[in-house]
């Protein structure tokens, strides 16, 4: 009795653990999607985070002189401060390497000794230019390297002159400079400024060698025409090709290439319907160096950039931002690799926008009253704002300010593009590129390749699907509809394959056979049928219609023979020999040889089975009491179809062709290997497209982990996955309801 | 007529059509590739061309006849050819040259109405080549050695060299490649200890012993493999190219020699097989244009195989929980749709899950916490065949859940509930009862979800399949199996060789024999899980009366 108890007890273990077990397993597959789902969320989440600004170490610091410029290193681990006697001290931002926080590791002098700093001018957010009481000028850039000693970091801070320590030679005549601004290459550096006897002078170092080995240089100097009594800001463009000079609310904007030439000249419209007209306040240099920005005192700042219009290119305003409702805007710091700047009034309310995105990312309080002074670390990962003795070092997280809704999904006007547009241009060989993320071309491509598949693909398959449940005797059913079936399982790269390197070929050569194809096959299937018809009756059962799939097939591949050598002959008469010339310079649409009607049939040939099995069985499963009772009343075969086969089934038709849908949408392979995956919004059918499955699967490899490409991709993902979703769940319910419905008749 | 078009009988036969072109496109796909796949392994007939150009020289053109078309005449007027003006269309051919160091592109078109005469020379010869693809010419000379021996001689040298060929190969890639792995994990293990603050001087020591007597095992070996080189690169065969030229061929390039032209049908046919033998066991040359797919058959298996190993267990057990136990409540509706979309969400989404989530997030962690000493070069943190395997599991989960449900509901619902009359528990019922009787669906299921896999790319082209895999992921190097290694895959050679190789034109029959040889083992999985599904059928149809 134990034992049995025993013995019993231990089935009984075991089977309520099998049930767990089981149950577990279950439940697992529902995990899976939602792990899915929640997964990409959470990929896709921080590109939509507004910026987060956060004060990390704050430190009081007694610099005996006016402090002029401030900046950190790229690990945020040690600052710097350059004083108006001409001093740079460098602090320990962490603990380690014998320093406390706070300690100043390294203090040098920059000038030389009995002068003093006149002018300190940032140039990018490395570069400073000094300018000493005794009017020398010198470029400086504060640099650290990491040392990694007994496995621990030390960052040791120093100063690197990448033109040399010699005094710069600026202006010819030794006039004093009042304004003066710089920007350099591996080959030349170039220096506009305004002396003080009101001449705009420029002057060009170049190069020996090369800057990065031999500061060795030659200078030439030249003057620009320009008048002015005194000018606000000078800014030269990175890529050393414009010159821009504020004078009150008039901007100059020079050519450097050659000759400074005078390129145009910027006047913003400003409101002047207040009792105080507004007037510009500041000027910077969006990163890229072809945009500038305005900021006025009216609180806001304009974008403006070189755009081509029917007279030439000229500048244009591009988008405003409102800083600020009543203040004036005193200063814009530009990061030096985003579109991202931040903003300045006078009560000391900052903000931080993206252009291309026209993202307004954040506002707030860092200090009060004006910043002393205000850089961003290397990696626009944080700021240094020095104000009231206080140094106080903030993290920046805003690393996706490029996207947002709009830039996703509305027309961006992108630089140096002649309107807004929709584009996606995700990489590009330079450093200051402007990524182009709107995910509208390639949705619009699924759409175009979608809609092509489809159009193919449902007539074919429906009919098929129509034939083979209701007219098919059951013995020939068993053999087609694996046949048909079949072709779902074959793998989709081989059909991107035959599209591009066969069918593509064959559609470009033989592209008149194809329209042909529409109006041959058609008929021929009429003349059969009516062949057959006329057909003597003792033949007629030799041969009967329910064959009619059979005889039809050397018909319809007589009437393609036809086409196909009819082709040429057509191609000759009535498209003077080449049909693609023709299209493009006849009618003036551009072909591409990988293109739409070669997706349409590849990718219809990937969705016709999943359509057609679908839908034959819900054809299939009419209940046979509804046609019989048809017959019965009189119906003809084909009216019974129609008015009560067909009606019955639709519900399960139309889950099928959503079914359908649903694979044509995520279908990659495919496109990627039948299209030339060019971005564009064209409905042309001799035109490609891209997908967002596609553009998946060509950029995820290269994509940098973590960056905003990646997200969008995994966004890109998410769209497809939720369409999906929606589709299939529409399809699956209306297939239940059906269901339901059969078993109920 | 009109009552024809009354009774609808035109309709039925438009619906018919349907069906027509369906049929005809399947089996013409089937058939396109089988053609096209298979003449690539059929030894081609050797052209010599006599021809006159459109500046009047003549020339001579050997090759393979690759493709002919016709094209309107209309299109070569400004070549102010001297050709017949009243035809409409000309016919063109395509031809494989070769020779691929003597001229920049091994393919030619030649205008049918230039040529003279056209003939095949027996004595013409196909050298298939290592590098620079095919060489077609007539054998001048065989150099064995420095002097000249007769040319009967040279089919026994080339079997020589290929001998040779073998045994350095086994020396480069298996003693070789053991010593380079062998030295790479001591330095690893090395750094582990550092990392561990572990490391002692004796340890040190020791490690520094081991890589010193394998570096002397290495020289050695390197030794070995100079001298074979040494002994092959002796003998040339000097070739008479189409137009004249002598070209020197190094036997050690040389893979096989054969006089196309003079092979009978039998000789054609038992090449044509050697010819599919060699496909399927040699590694790829020339960037995978040329050569055997053995490494993306193996790649392709051993990913499946892995992955039928993970979905098995995880679609029965979902599949028994819904059919046995699930009760009919808003929780199994909520599986049913997860059922349903799994099997609808594009693949591409599960490569981009797989890859984000599998590879980075449970990658690098297993990374930074068993694999530091290999940091920064990842190990698990990469994409590789244990994180392909792990997303087709996924993608191919619906397929067996779906497959094993159909076969459980078929099982008459007597014999559970006579098991159950007899005492069994439920466990015991599943177990002794319901699963051997429903073991032929999940078999069916289960190949039905390996050919899936093995004909999807797309998320493999995110989580790790590559186009050249240096090594396969099974190897004789401890511990045998590495899952962390990037593989071939069958489907992924058919895309990279046939879109992203330099040499499209000459890689495309490659590309039709690979696309035959997946489209066959999916045919044949399809066909066989739809035969053991269809018995399961009968079986119960007669189980039910």
């Amino acid at each position: 009795m134990a034992i049995a108890s025993k013995s019993a007890n231990y089935r009984k273990v075991k089977n309520s653990l099998a049930k767990w077990i089981i149950t577990l397993g279950g439940i697992s597959v529902l995990f899976t999607l939602v792990l899915i789902f929640m997964y990409l969320l959470y990929v896709i989440k921080p590109i939509f985070e507004s910026a987060k600004v956060d004060v990390i170490a704050k430190f009081v610091i007694n610099e005996e002189y006016k402090v002029l410029a401030t900046g950190v290193d790229e690990l945020k681990e040690v600052a710097y401060s350059i004083t108006k006697q001409g001093k740079i001290n460098f602090y320990q931002l962490v603990d380690g390497d014998g320093h406390k926080a706070g300690d100043k590791i390294l203090s040098q002098q920059l000038v030389a000794d009995g002068e003093s700093l006149t002018q300190l001018i940032n140039v990018g957010q490395k570069q400073k230019l000094l300018i000493d009481s005794a009017g020398n000028v010198q470029l400086i850039v504060p640099s650290f390297t990491a040392n990694f000693t007994s496995g621990k970091r030390v960052i040791i801070p120093n100063i690197l002159y990448p033109l040399g320590k010699e005094y710069l030679p600026i202006d010819e005549n030794n006039a004093a400079i009042t304004k003066l601004s710089f920007a350099m290459d591996d080959e030349k550096a170039i220096f506009v400024a305004f002396t003080e006897d009101n001449r705009l002078i420029k002057t060009t170092l170049l190069a020996e060698d090369d800057f990065n080995y031999d500061t060795a240089y030659e200078v030439q100097y030249q003057e620009i025409d320009y008048e002015a009594k005194q000018v606000n800001d000078i800014l030269v463009s990175s890529g050393l090709s414009m010159a821009f000079i504020r004078q009150n609310d008039q901007v100059a904007v020079f050519s450097l290439d050659y000759e400074p030439e005078l390129k145009a000249t910027i006047i913003p419209q400003l409101a002047q319907n207040k009792s105080t007209p507004n007037h510009i306040t500041t000027m910077a240099l969006l990163s890229g160096g072809s945009s500038i920005l305005l900021g006025d005192d009216n609180g806001s700042v304009s974008q403006w950039f070189e755009v081509a219009t029917d007279e030439g290119r000229e500048f244009k305003e591009i988008r405003r931002f409102k800083v600020s409702d009543n203040e004036p805007v005193t200063a814009i710091y530009t990061e030096q690799y985003r579109k991202s700047f931040y903003t300045e009034t006078p009560s000391g309310e900052m903000g931080m926008f993206y252009t291309t995105s026209e993202a307004d990312l954040w506002r707030g309080n860092l200090h009060q009253g004006n910043a002393q002074t205000l850089s961003i670390a290397p990696r626009a990962d944080g700021l240094v704002v020095f104000s009231n003795n206080e140094l106080a070092i903030f993290s920046v997280k805003n690393e996706h300010p490029e996207v947002t809704w709009q830039a996703l999904w509305q027309e961006v006007w992108y630089e140096s593009y002649p309107e807004p547009e929709f584009i996606w241009q995700s990489t590009s060989g330079s450093d200051d590129f402007e990524a182009k993320f709107s995910l509208v071309p390639i949705s619009f491509g699924t759409i175009k390749a979608a809609s092509y598949a489809m159009m193919f693909a449902v007539p074919i398959a429906l009919t098929a699907a129509i034939y083979t449940a209701y007219f098919m005797t059951p013995g020939m059913r068993r053999k087609v509809k694996p046949t048909i079936e079949m072709m779902e399982a074959l793998p989709t790269v081989i059909l991107g394959f035959l599209a591009g390197l066969w069918l593509a070929p064959i559609i470009e050569n033989y592209l008149p056979a194809i329209c042909l194809l529409l109006v041959f096959i058609p008929s021929s299937v009429f003349i059969t049928a009516f062949s057959w018809h006329k057909l003597p009756r003792k033949y007629k059962t030799l041969i009967p219609e329910t064959w009619a799939p059979i005889i039809l097939i050397p018909a319809i591949l007589l009437a393609s023979y036809a086409a196909f050598a009819l082709s040429p002959v057509l191609e000759l008469h009535l498209f003077g020999g080449d049909v693609r010339q023709y299209i493009t310079n006849d009618l003036g649409i551009s072909f591409d040889q990988r293109n739409a009607l070669v997706v349409g049939i590849a990718m219809g040939f990937a969705v016709i089975p999943t359509i057609f099995s679908m839908a034959e069985d819900a054809i299939f499963s009419v209940p046979r009491h509804l046609t019989s009772g048809s017959l019965a009343l009189g119906a003809t075969q084909w009216q019974t179809l129609i008015k009560v086969v067909l009606l019955t089934a639709s519900p399960g038709i139309f889950s099928a062709v959503m079914m359908g849908l649903g694979r044509a949408v995520g279908e990659t392979m495919i496109v990627l290997m039948a299209t030339g995956n060019t971005p564009i919004l064209d409905w042309s059918i001799f035109q490609g497209m891209r997908t967002l499955a596609a553009n998946i699967a060509v950029e995820m490899p290269e994509s940098e982990v973590g960056s905003s490409h990646y997200r969008i991709l995994f966004l890109a993902a998410f769209v497809l996955f939720v369409f999906t979703f929606v589709v299939n769940t529409l399809a699956e319910f209306v297939r239940q309801r059906l269901r339901e419905k059969y078993s109920s008749l | 007529m009109n009552n024809w078009f009354k009774s609808g009988s035109p309709w039925v036969w438009l619906s018919a059509g349907g069906v027509s072109i369906s049929l005809i496109s399947v089996l013409g796909l089937l058939g396109l590739i089988a053609w096209r796949g298979l003449s690539y392994f059929w030894p081609a007939d050797i052209y010599q061309f006599e021809m006159t150009d459109e500046q009047g020289k003549n020339l001579t053109v050997i090759g393979e006849i690759y493709e002919r078309e016709s094209i309107p005449a209309s299109q070569l007027v400004h070549l102010n050819l001297n050709i017949d003006e009243s035809a409409e269309t000309i016919e063109r051919l395509l031809i494989k040259t070769g020779n691929r160091e003597l001229v920049s592109l091994d393919f030619r078109w030649i205008l049918v109405p230039q040529i003279n005469n056209t003939s095949l020379p027996t004595d013409l010869v196909v050298i298939e080549r290592r590098t620079n693809g095919n060489f077609y010419g007539f054998i001048e000379e065989v150099i064995l050695d420095g002097r000249v021996v007769a040319q009967n001689e040279m089919l026994q040298l080339v079997e020589r060299v290929s001998d040779f060929q073998a045994e350095m190969e086994e020396l480069q890639k298996s003693d070789i490649g053991a010593i380079n792995y062998q030295i790479e994990r001591t330095r690893l293990k090395e750094r582990k200890h550092i990392l561990d603050d572990t490391l002692t001087a004796q340890l040190q020591q020791e490690f520094k012993d081991k890589v010193v007597g394998l570096k002397a095992d290495y020289s050695v070996l390197e030794d070995q493999l100079m001298a074979l080189r040494e002994k092959i690169s002796r003998d040339q065969i000097v070739v008479r190219a189409m137009d004249g030229q002598k070209v020197t061929i190094n036997f050690e390039d040389v893979l096989q020699v054969t006089f196309n032209n003079k092979l009978n049908v039998f000789e054609k046919l038992k090449m044509f097989f050697s010819q599919i033998g060699a496909f399927v066991s040699e590694d790829p040359r020339e960037a995978n244009t040329e050569g055997g797919v053995f490494p993306a058959i193996f790649g392709t298996v051993l990913m499946v195989l892995l992955m039928t190993v993970i979905v098995s267990p995880l679609g029965v057990v979902a599949a028994i929980y819904l059919h046995e136990y699930a009760g009919n409540n808003a929780l199994t509706k909520l599986l049913r749709i997860a059922v349903i979309n799994l099997a609808g969400v594009p693949s591409i989404v599960y490569g981009v899950f797989g890859l984000g989530f599998f590879v980075y997030m449970v990658g690098g962690s297993l990374d930074d916490l068993f694999y530091a000493e290999t940091l920064p070069s990842p190990t698990f943190g990469t994409p590789g065949v244990m994180w392909s395997a792990l997303t087709l599991a996924i993608l191919t989960l619906p397929v067996v859940i779906v497959s094993t449900e159909e076969g459980l509901s078929r099982i008459p619902s007597a014999m559970r509930h006579g098991s159950l009359a007899l005492g069994a528990t439920k466990a015991e019922t599943l177990w002794r009862i319901i699963l051997p009787i429903a073991s032929p669906a999940i078999m069916t299921g289960i190949i039905l979800a390996i050919a899936r896999a093995a004909g999807e790319v797309a998320p493999l082209m995110l989580v790790g399949v590559v186009k050249m895999a240096p090594n396969l992921p099974l190897d004789g190097n401890f511990p045998f199996l590495h899952l962390d290694r990037k593989f071939m895959h069958l489907g992924f050679h058919i895309y990279d060789v046939g879109f992203q190789s330099p040499n499209v034109e000459a890689a495309r029959p490659l590309v039709y024999a690979t696309a035959l040889l997946l489209v066959s083992i999916i045919v044949a999985l399809n066909i066989t899980a739809v035969s053991i599904r269809n018995r399961l059928r009968e079986k119960y149809r007669m189980l039910d009366q």
